[in-house]
């Protein structure tokens, strides 16, 4: 990449121009002046004119929220999700705390526990919403697709601490059986044409 | 041993001659990878990375030793194939579940695998069945093995247990082309991995050891797990606070490994204890009994304000030695203000007897320490039963044993089977209690210079022996010359004909003989076994360094001055170095700080223990106290050294400190005692926050600080008293713990499930109308006692042993000071 212009600090004076100010008014009568001036100008009733016309032939150029919601792309990262695997519809997180590792604010904490068949389990899994910033990097180090960022943005909350529990996130399993789960496109997510990128052990068994 | 200069990669460094090139190379920074190899233990040589070019010929610096000017290659075209080719094959059919592995990113074969840069693999085997075994307090999942046999290595160099070894894999074998195409060693070592697992050496599934839990702490990767931490923590997550262990005199140096609680409770709590497995060894109440942190939600005001009028009351303070060194000089502050009486039996009988020993030693401090007996090849024990007593004793007289190729004898009236199964270099002489003084008048007499002795002692020493005339039966070849007759053709006439032939034969005969020989009444007095002579004078060959432990049997016995004064003549007079084991965590510590008392007051204030005002980390007084995971301070140990301890845990109640302030004493913190710890006693005025507490690369232990060995006036009298040889008659109990418990601390800890009751030997029970589980009630002429009866495989013999670890037992009441007594047991 060329840094040129970026390496040339010398701001040259044409780059710059000088913007007109007038004096600031000093007495009470220069004052009392330009506040007239600046209330009765001609643009102030443009603009209502412009709302006017607008109400009165009903042109909407803003959504009407909560009505009506913008559709959200599918790499957004909004509230997160914990996917399902689509085999079994058994859960995917492992319970490794790969995530917890990796958050920036800290917000996520697991308890793992080994359950009745000698395996990971994951007895509770929490995010606080008040503190994560939606980086993206828990969904993009789960080396099992399974928390992801879904399109739910609508968490606002009467409490600074808001707590996402593991029940909340997990695909419903009425959900998964419809094969209504999506999966995620964002950080994290298997690239396309990932099969030829990947070595393959030569395992003769 | 003399120091040489060898060239690492061009480094000069420094070493001893004999030194393994491992070794020599970690002490000085350099990096050879190596797997199997532990410190202190032999070569186990399975993983064979740690090949090197010495001299122009490929060694394994683990079992190579260092010669004066030799010139070593770490790596070499032929030696990176080589270590390319292991780590491949380290990660044949390994599962990929790093996720879910408790090794969770500690993991060598992860680290090696990266280092080396395997990024593709060649070699390829078709599995075998290997699920995963439950074997108690550990989990094995072979799956996830890859055969170091480091565990196998420290169960039998270190720990001395023999419980696991390897056994047949039932894999295919490899395919024949490999032995063409592989490097040799990788070939060789894969060849002998893909043939073995780990297994149990008793041949079933049920593991039956000492539970230390070393092997799971050896384990390079997650196949070997502690099975109280399964899944319940990644590593990374885990805070690690250094500390000491507060079980027993070792001070053993460990790390609790914190964390909070759960999701919904921020309060940390241990999720397991670790060690640097390298420099030092856990049992298992170090390593699993780490949960006997006294929970106190807040200040109890009204309980602090009733035990300050107590302790106005009081004339007496009793004590245990579960306390850290500041504690104790709290302690003896208080006495020297207030005037309190300080109580504490087992520290004041170990105290006497260090002052009496060194009456003939002239030395503050026994010479020597565990460091010593680890590196001897001829070591004895006395009056200790050292696997409950000290386990670290245990494991320093088991690797003398097994990597100096040494020997030892092992005087104790409960016989041992784990001491029995070290090997047949050591002997076990179970005497009878009180016979003590009999084990080292015999010490003496087999090994010290008699024209160097005292006369009287030599000339007490020579009345034992007499001359007797036995009968012994010989073997005895001779050559005898018979005449045969035989068949011979004549070679001029071509005719058979007999001729007779002198031939002559060795026939063996069996001669009686008379013969002199020394009769040593002392071996008959102490019980030895058959064949002792003959046995030690082959154990005692190329032996050169000696070392003695005695233990608190002698404290507390009733001639423990005689005795003192025979350990000192024996440190004097022969070659042994001798360790004095202190009977529990800080008796050491306790025994230089305070001015103990015999006779206790009116009114008792116990610490630890029961008294009509009772401070208490167990939860269970009137005042509680922070238990020993939850504080800070110094505690003293077997080696003379004070080891710093930090609270792992947060305690929010009051401490000894505050009751010393609000009794007129200054300190803002307990640890502000540190720097004032007695110098005239060997204590260095050291600031608590100045203590290290690591070990260096090479080895060297950078603990704390040792204790000074003073000089002490002596009076040249160096006479002892002839012994009596009365002996206890009849059914015998000692007062010891089982394996895993020392204190009610031990029995607090959750993962320590040891029943309280009367330990009895399997032998014992099966010769007498006894069962496991029956009530018996113990009488002895102190007292009586109602028990149930728990059966141990840990012990042999008829000697019964009471526990101390459980305070519903009250055990220290059946007995007079002396570990041993005589009593009757009969089924309730």
């Amino acid at each position: 990449m060329n840094n040129e212009q970026f390496n040339n600090r010398n701001v040259s004076e044409d780059g710059y121009f000088q913007v007109e100010i007038k004096d600031y008014p000093t007495t009470g009568w220069d004052k009392f002046k330009r506040v007239v001036q600046r209330t009765f100008r001609i643009e102030l009733f443009v603009g209502l004119w412009v709302v006017l016309r607008e109400m009165i032939v009903f042109n909407k150029h803003t959504i009407s929220y909560p009505e009506e919601k913008m559709p959200i792309g599918p790499r957004y990262r909004a509230v997160h999700e914990m996917k399902r695997l689509w085999e079994s519809d058994a859960e995917r997180c492992i319970g490794c705390g790969l995530c917890e590792k990796i958050c920036i604010s800290n917000c996520i904490r697991i308890d793992t526990k080994i359950d009745e068949n000698s395996r990971k389990e994951v007895s509770e899994y929490t995010i606080n919403l008040g503190r994560c910033i939606f980086c993206g990097y828990c969904a993009e180090v789960c080396p099992e697709l399974a928390i992801t960022h879904g399109g739910e943005y609508e968490n606002a909350s009467d409490q600074r601490e808001h707590f996402l529990l593991y029940e909340d996130m997990l695909t419903p399993i009425d959900k998964m059986k419809a094969g209504a789960q999506l999966e995620f496109e964002g950080f994290g997510a298997i690239t396309p044409h990932e099969d030829e990128r990947v070595k393959k052990t030569p395992l003769a068994y | 041993m003399s120091k040489i200069t060898i060239n690492i990669d061009g480094k000069e460094i420094q070493t001893q001659e004999g030194e393994y090139l491992l070794n020599a190379a970690r002490a000085n920074d350099i990096f050879i990878p190596a797997i199997c190899y532990l410190t202190r233990c032999s070569p186990t040589l399975a993983c064979r990375i740690c090949l090197v070019e010495a001299d122009g010929k490929q060694v394994y610096a683990c079992n190579a030793k260092a010669k004066d000017g030799m010139s070593i290659t770490t790596s070499t075209e032929t030696i990176e194939a080589e270590r390319r080719a292991i780590m491949e094959v380290y990660d044949v059919n390994h599962p990929l579940q790093c996720g879910v592995c408790d090794q969770s990113g500690e993991c060598e074969l992860q680290n090696y695998t990266l280092e080396i840069g395997v990024d593709s693999q060649s070699y390829a085997v078709k599995d075998v069945d290997r699920s995963s075994h439950d074997w108690g307090h550990l989990h094995y999942d072979p799956g996830l093995c890859i055969v170091c046999e480091r565990c196998v290595t420290a169960c039998k160099d270190m720990i001395g247990d023999n419980s696991l070894k390897t056994i047949p894999r039932g894999a295919d074998a490899l395919n024949a082309e490999y032995k063409e195409s592989m490097p040799k060693d990788a070939y060789a070592m894969w060849n002998k991995l893909n043939k073995s697992v780990i297994g149990l050496t008793n041949g079933t599934d049920v593991l039956d050891c000492t539970s230390c839990g070393e092997c799971s702490a050896v384990c390079p990767v997650g196949a070997l797990v502690d099975t109280h931490f399964m899944y319940t923590s990644n590593a990374w997550e885990l805070n690690q606070v250094p500390a000491t262990c507060g079980h027993c005199s070792a001070g053993c140096q460990i790390s609790y490994d914190v964390k909070h609680t759960s999701v919904a409770n921020p309060e940390d709590k241990i999720y397991r204890v670790m060690n640097e497995w390298n420099y030092v060894s856990l049992c298992g109440a170090g390593r699993y009994g780490f949960d006997y942190e006294n929970k106190v939600a807040s200040r109890d005001e009204k309980a602090f304000e009733k035990a300050i009028e107590a302790f106005k009351k009081a004339d007496t303070i009793e004590f245990t030695s579960s306390i850290t060194n500041e504690e104790a000089l709290i302690l003896q502050r208080m006495k020297e203000k207030l005037g309190f009486k300080l109580i504490n039996q087992e520290a004041k009988a170990f105290q006497t007897f260090l002052k009496d020993y060194s009456e003939i030693s002239g030395t503050s401090l026994y010479g020597s320490d565990l460091k010593v007996v680890h590196n001897s090849n001829f070591v004895i024990s006395v009056g200790s039963a050292l696997k409950t007593d000290n386990p670290n004793a245990r494991y320093a007289l088991n690797n003398s044993m097994t990597v100096n190729k040494g020997a030892g004898l092992y005087f104790h009236p409960v016989s041992d089977p784990i001491i029995d199964g070290m090997g047949k270099s050591i002997m076990s002489v179970n005497h009878a209690p009180l016979q003590e003084e009999a084990v080292l008048y015999l010490i003496l007499d087999l090994f010290a210079d008699k024209s160097k002795l005292p006369e009287s002692l030599a000339e007490y020493l020579a009345s034992f022996h007499s001359m007797k005339t036995i009968t012994v039966t010989e073997t005895v070849k001779e050559k005898v010359i018979e005449i045969v007759k035989e068949m011979k053709v004549n070679e001029e006439t071509g005719e058979e004909e007999e001729v007779e032939v002198e031939k002559s034969k060795m026939v063996s005969k069996k001669v009686s003989k008379e013969v002199e020989v020394d009769d040593n009444r002392l071996l008959e007095l102490v019980n030895v076994p058959a064949k002792f002579d003959e046995t030690l004078a082959k154990n005692l060959k190329k032996k050169d360094t000696f070392a003695l432990m005695v233990g608190p049997d002698l404290y507390t016995h009733p001639n423990s001055k005689n005795l003192a004064r025979l350990v000192a003549l024996i440190e004097k007079y022969t070659a042994f170095e001798v360790t004095i084991i202190p009977p529990l965590t800080n008796s050491l510590g306790v025994a230089l700080i305070c001015d103990l008392d015999d006779e206790r007051g009116v009114y008792t204030i116990g610490y630890n223990t029961k008294a009509a005002f009772t401070l208490s980390a167990l939860g269970d007084g009137d005042l509680d106290m922070p238990a020993m995971n939850q504080q800070e301070g110094t505690l003293t140990s077997v080696n003379k050294r004070v080891n710093p301890t930090n609270a792992a845990l947060s305690y929010h109640g009051y401490e000894l400190n505050d009751i010393a302030n609000a009794l007129g004493l200054e300190a803002e913190n307990t640890i502000d005692y540190t720097v004032h710890l007695p110098v005239e006693a060997g204590f260095k005025a050291e600031e608590f926050d100045n203590l290290p507490n690591h070990y260096e690369n090479d080895g060297t232990e950078m603990r704390g600080y040792l204790l000074e060995n003073l000089k002490v006036q002596t009076s040249d009298d160096e006479s002892v008293e002839p012994f009596n040889e009365e002996k206890m008659e009849g059914t015998l109990i000692y007062l010891a713990n089982p394996v895993r418990q020392f204190t009610e601390f031990t029995h607090k800890a959750t993962n320590l499930d040891e029943l309280s009751g009367v330990y009895m030997s399997e032998e014992y029970l099966a010769k007498s109308d006894l069962n496991e589980g029956d009530s018996v009630r113990i009488k002895t002429e102190k007292g009586e006692l109602v028990v149930t009866i728990v059966s141990d495989n840990k012990i042999a013999g008829d000697i019964a042993c009471l526990p101390t670890f459980d305070s519903k037992i009250n055990s220290e009441a059946l007995f007079s000071s002396y570990r041993f007594a005589a009593a009757s047991i009969e089924k309730v």
